[in-house]
């Protein structure tokens, strides 16, 4: 006989205040196989868990409902009481009254009676629960980081440091990232290469982190502890181990126009190119969509120059395949173009540019070796525009959020340009200044009462170009909304922040959620800020949302003391919720007739062949067996399976049934 | 659509019956100033746009009143510039027809916008009597309207010059029925209902 | 080919070269303007400043009519009643209880068949006929002036570039005149306001003529009735509103309809196209082409 437990959590005003759990435990306690309902107003609460506890003891409960949030939520917390209070975490259900019903109803009789036919629905299934024990993988003890900005350098160096492997994938030819393209960084001012570069060289002689550049992730496979990654590593038509980074083919390099990405268009570079001086590794890539001899067949001036021998021009892409234990995904971040704006001129005024390429201005390492000095003319711009939000909480343009670092950056951008421009005067359009960080405000009212910086409150409508001047049409709305009107040199545009053009596709490949935006999504906003849907997958940085450094550093080390947290288990426990295969006594042995219509339908490859052999060692039948380390549980095969031989643990077809029939 | 806005004394706002007539919410409205700032009579008003919707998003006591009374409704050209680059999209010029409408309805107009009004009224006067504007037709009634009876005396010689002036008004075999058009349109309230409304 | 034609109150009247230079060209290249038989006044400004609801019959009675009388596409040359008509039938067609409402009031029947061209759209769709007809490009340096709406609203979609559309110069171009780049392609002439604050016209007509005299255009280039009445028959009050220095080229710079540029490269004379008619007289010096005409498209911005 059945002895079911039923407990009923208000969850403070959530369900409380919707339904009436008071009649809904009432209601519990006279179904039958209940012995004991009550209700209570954290269930999850220590007082509300030894309520189960002592029930199950008291009563000596063959089973348990909680009525109350999500399993989701608190499915771990009710399963964990019942196991230390001896019984099977797997004979504890949860009745979800609150997405389901509190939520998303009004208050009524009605609303109450739907919570007592989900709790009913719940003890039904219950008492068919069969005690289950979670299954143990191995782990292999070496992480996977993906990009090699601030984020990933962190991550991987933090893992590294922890004494575990880790393999650092950057799709570019050096690892360094948008940090390493800034100038100085707020609130310090102190110069972003001349903290991050050290950094940089940690990582490639770091006698734990494995590093590809110019290099991608292909596929991958797995599950947590066990995934397995292809990465692309891209022919860079140079042999890494024979280039001495001496610069010679690069000087030699026929075509010396190309846009420089480092310095984000400012600047030019050669087809066989180094991105930048402090690179890591510094050795050259060639770009064969811009090289003479890949477009021509001739030239190999590189070639002749090199006094190692190192240029391979037939060198094709490699496909490494590697085993870790976990992913930290740190994929960072694009900008908006100038071209985005057609009110400011659709890209087309030299001298409209992007807060990005005012970094490479202001940068000692940048084309004017940081002296601020406009695209157009290369003349000092004596009055300076900056505009806040461009493109960022613009519904119209498709992106709502704030970018959340360009009032900070601006400001720095006016300060280090009041800084180098003594007779210059720089104007920020903005529509609120949020500043909050340690030492923001400070940082942003030093811009404005001691360097002069004029704050304009009010958006600019329209940017024109006139007789060499960019005239930028404002508002000050403090100001009785009067129209201003600026006559520009340089107009820096702070263009909002948006994920990585084939974000979509990473995630896709990672079977990891993503919102609107095509930011990664964490697994719980508050208390999962690190870990993603899928586990064994950690997320940090800019790939996440918009976000500062420091607090991509902070993720990033919060990621990787996830990971580092992870390998110092020898063995994962995960759910035993899988598909099982019947066996039976001989001579039936299985009711599987071996059609293996399982084995094409798993999306996961878990359906292995069995073979079931006699005494005497003949072949007797071939039926499928589930890997259960492999299977994620998804049921595909037991709703293909033509003999009903296959049923998932855990929600077995007689679970189920019982729970529909019981409506 | 939006909540319903009440005023502190429980009468409804100008915001929410704006909101019923056009289906536009001025609450959308987060006062960056881009409207204003790209207005071409920004300057010549007594209110700037992003101000209209100021005072209707706050709706205290008098500030209804403020924008009914407001000569900006009757500058606004619709030229559309502002709700072209407004970023939360809120359509202004839709909303400025209907406070003007509203404005008549109440009898609040800005006494300077008097030529204005005129003028427009002189026009539909055209249509209603023959179905296409006459502009000698419009520009007489204008003058007796507003008694501004010299103003463009130094035009008019040259349009009739270059033959662009008919003395004779052209009426539209359909003149009746655009007149019952007028009469309709008049009869009813202003404003037809938004969609949104009818749900 | 056979369009239907929409050619609006004052191109009966004070704009009536406008019509006269599109009737000429059109003839030209073998295509018939088909008029809307009886049709009526959009209503403008002033209908839907007093009346939203008389703003959408009047010109639903004309969208009937043409429907009535099986026009697939009507071209409307004068952009504020392209405005009307286009936006019109695009709220009516968005909204079917009020697509009711507004029929019942005209008491006729719609369906929206028909679809309204403004005049760029139009001539750019038969611009592939124009390089056999140019025989006199119009060898001049012109700023092409769109004005409100030609790319405003953004739900009509008439241009492609909404802040700084190509249309007009991409015509311009293919009959041999060089478009300049301009700061006050769409910015607003005045327009409604020209009889009732005429001052306040004068001032943002003169920003825009002043532009375009500064940036060298031999002529502004137009395609509506009102922008030519704020540009041209109001230049003496743009003057007046100028500061002080350097009028006489503020004073002298033509204002030409789309029309009369075409039809001057086709080599019609200037009376047909009603050139006689401007206030400001259009003395344009036969130069010969600083570019030769191309097909449009090819010229590069």
């Amino acid at each position: 006989m059945p002895r079911i437990g039923v407990f009923i959590c208000h969850c403070g005003e959530n369900i409380g205040a919707t339904v009436d759990c008071a009649a809904v435990a009432q209601a519990a306690g006279r179904l039958p196989g209940v012995v004991h309902a009550v209700d209570y107003k954290y269930m999850c609460s220590d007082p509300g868990q030894s309520l189960i506890k002592e029930a199950i003891r008291e009563k000596r409960l063959t089973g348990v409902v909680v009525g109350a949030c999500s399993p989701r939520m608190h499915e771990p917390t009710f399963r964990r009481a019942c196991a230390e209070a001896g019984l099977n975490p797997f004979l504890c259900e949860m009745a979800n009254l609150r997405e389901h019903c509190s939520w998303v109803h009004e208050k009524g009789e009605v609303t109450t009676q739907k919570a007592i036919d989900l709790v009913r629905m719940l003890v039904e299934k219950v008492k068919r629960n069969r005690p289950l024990t979670p299954i143990r993988v191995p782990i292999t003890k070496r992480a996977l980081v993906l990009g090699g900005g601030i984020a990933g350098i962190q991550a991987a160096l933090d893992i590294a440091n922890a004494g575990h492997k880790v393999v650092l994938v950057e799709r570019d030819p050096s690892i360094g990232g948008h940090m390493a393209q800034l100038s100085e960084t707020f609130p310090t001012l102190d110069c972003s290469q001349c903290i991050l570069t050290p950094r940089m060289v940690e990582v490639a002689q770091h006698p734990n982190i494995t590093l590809y550049t110019y290099s991608e992730l292909e596929s991958l496979d797995g599950f947590i502890g066990n995934f397995r990654a292809t990465i692309r590593k891209k022919a860079r038509s140079v042999d890494e181990s024979l280039c001495t980074g001496c610069g010679a083919c690069i000087q030699k390099c026929a075509q010396k126009k190309i846009p420089s990405e480092f310095n984000a268009g400012l600047g030019r570079r050669t087809a066989i190119y180094v991105p930048f001086p402090q690179a890591v590794p510094n050795k050259p890539v060639i770009d064969r969509a811009r090289c003479t001899y890949y477009k021509s067949g001739r030239c190999k001036l590189c070639e002749k120059a090199c006094p190692t021998k190192a240029i391979r021009f037939d060198q094709e892409d490699e496909l490494v395949t590697i085993d870790v234990g976990a992913v930290v995904v740190a994929t960072g971040y694009d900008v908006k173009p100038t071209s985005f704006f057609p009110e400011y001129g659709y890209g087309e005024y030299k001298d409209v540019i992007t807060g990005l390429q005012f970094e490479r201005l202001a940068s000692a390492s940048g084309p004017t070796l940081g002296e601020i000095r406009r695209p157009s003319d290369n003349e000092v711009p004596k009055k300076i525009v900056f505009i806040a939000c461009a493109g960022s909480r613009d519904p119209a343009k498709g992106i709502h959020y704030c970018s959340k670092i360009c009032c900070m950056y601006t400001a720095k951008h006016a300060m280090l340009y009041s800084h180098k421009v003594h007779d210059g005067q720089a104007y920020v359009f903005y529509m609120d200044i949020r500043a909050g960080g340690k030492m923001y405000e400070e940082f942003v009212r030093r811009a404005v009462e001691e360097d002069h910086v004029r704050y304009v409150r009010g958006r600019v409508s329209r940017i024109y170009q006139k007789d060499g001047k960019l005239i930028v049409k404002g508002v000050d709305t403090l100001l009785n909304s009067r129209p201003v009107e600026v006559e520009a040199d340089l107009v820096v545009l702070a263009t909002a922040m948006t994920a990585q053009p084939d974000a979509e596709e990473l995630a896709q490949k990672l079977k990891v959620s993503y919102d609107g935006d095509k930011f990664l999504n964490e697994a719980h906003p508050k208390l999962r800020p690190v870990e993603m849907n899928t586990a064994g997958i950690f997320v940090a940085g800019a790939c996440q949302a918009p976000k500062d450094i420091p607090e991509t550093v902070a993720q990033a080390s919060g990621a990787a003391s996830k990971v580092a947290g992870m390998f110092s288990r020898d063995e994962l426990s995960r759910e035993p919720v899988v598909a099982v295969v019947n066996r039976q006594p001989p001579p039936v042995w299985s009711t599987c007739v071996g059609c293996f219509l399982c084995e094409t339908a798993c999306a996961y490859q878990a359906i292995e062949r069995e073979e079931i052999r006699g005494r005497d060692g003949s072949l007797i039948r071939t039926i499928a067996k589930v890997n259960e380390s492999v299977c994620q549980g998804c049921g595909t095969c037991v709703a293909l399976c033509r003999s009903k031989s296959i049923d998932l643990q855990g929600y077995t077809n007689e679970q189920v049934y019982a729970e529909l029939l019981a409506l | 659509m939006s909540a319903p806005v009440k005023h502190a004394d429980g009468t409804a706002g100008l915001a929410e019956a704006v909101a019923a007539a056009t289906g536009e919410s001025v609450f959308n409205c987060y006062q960056c100033g881009k409207c204003t700032a790209g207005c071409p009579l920004a300057e010549e008003m007594d209110l700037a746009p992003n101000q209209v919707l100021r005072l209707l998003q706050l709706g205290q006591p008098g500030m209804d009143e403020e924008v009914l009374g407001s000569l900006s409704i009757w500058l606004c050209l619709t030229c559309e510039q502002c709700s072209t680059r407004c970023p939360q999209e809120v359509d202004i010029p839709k909303i400025t027809d209907w406070l003007r409408q509203e404005s008549q309805r109440r009898g609040v107009a800005n006494k300077k916008a008097k030529a204005i009004l005129a003028f427009h009224k002189s026009f539909l006067d055209t249509i209603r009597r023959g179905g296409r504007l006459h502009e000698v037709g419009l520009i007489t009634t204008f003058k007796l309207r507003t008694w501004r009876l010299f103003q463009d005396v130094l035009v008019a010689p040259k349009l009739l010059a270059r033959g662009k002036l008919s003395i004779l008004p052209h009426r539209i075999e359909g003149h009746a029925g655009v007149k019952r058009i007028f009469e309709r349109c008049e009869a009813e309230p202003a404003n037809p209902a938004h969609k949104g409304d009818q749900a | 080919m056979r369009f239907g034609f929409f050619p609006g109150c004052s191109q009966e009247g004070s704009s009536r070269e406008y019509q006269e230079s599109l009737r000429e060209v059109a003839s030209r290249l073998g295509i018939e303007l088909a008029e809307i038989p009886d049709w009526n006044c959009c209503g403008a400004t002033a209908a839907h400043t007093l009346n939203h609801r008389l703003a959408l019959a009047l010109p639903a009675r004309t969208l009937a009519l043409a429907e009535q009388a099986g026009l697939d596409e009507v071209v409307v040359p004068c952009s504020a009643c392209y405005n009307r008509l286009a936006g019109t039938r695009h709220e009516l067609l968005h909204d079917e209880a009020l697509r009711q409402q507004i029929t019942d009031i005209i008491e006729m029947n719609w369906h929206g068949a028909t679809r309204i061209l403004n005049v760029l759209e139009w001539l750019n769709r038969v611009a592939g006929e124009l390089p056999g007809h140019v025989s006199a490009p119009f060898g001049h340096r012109v700023a092409c002036y769109y004005g409100c709406y030609l790319t405003r609203p953004k739900a009509l979609a008439a241009c492609r570039r909404i802040e700084d559309p190509i249309e007009m110069d991409e015509l311009v171009r293919a009959v041999g005149a060089e478009p300049i780049r301009w700061a006050y392609k769409v910015e607003c002439c005045g327009a409604g306001l020209s009889v009732s604050r005429t001052e306040s016209v004068a001032r943002l007509s003169e920003r825009i003529v002043s532009d375009a005299v500064e940036r060298g255009a031999e002529a502004i280039v137009v395609a509506c009735p009102m922008c030519h009445t704020n540009l041209d028959l109001r230049r003496d009050a743009i003057l007046a509103a100028a500061p002080p220095g350097g009028r006489s080229r503020l004073a002298s710079i033509p204002v030409l309809y789309i029309s009369q540029v075409i039809g001057l490269a086709m080599g019609v004379s200037p009376r047909p196209l009603g050139l006689h008619r401007h206030h400001v007289p259009v003395r344009l010096s036969a130069a010969p082409p600083s570019v030769a005409p191309v097909a449009p498209g090819e010229g590069e911005e």
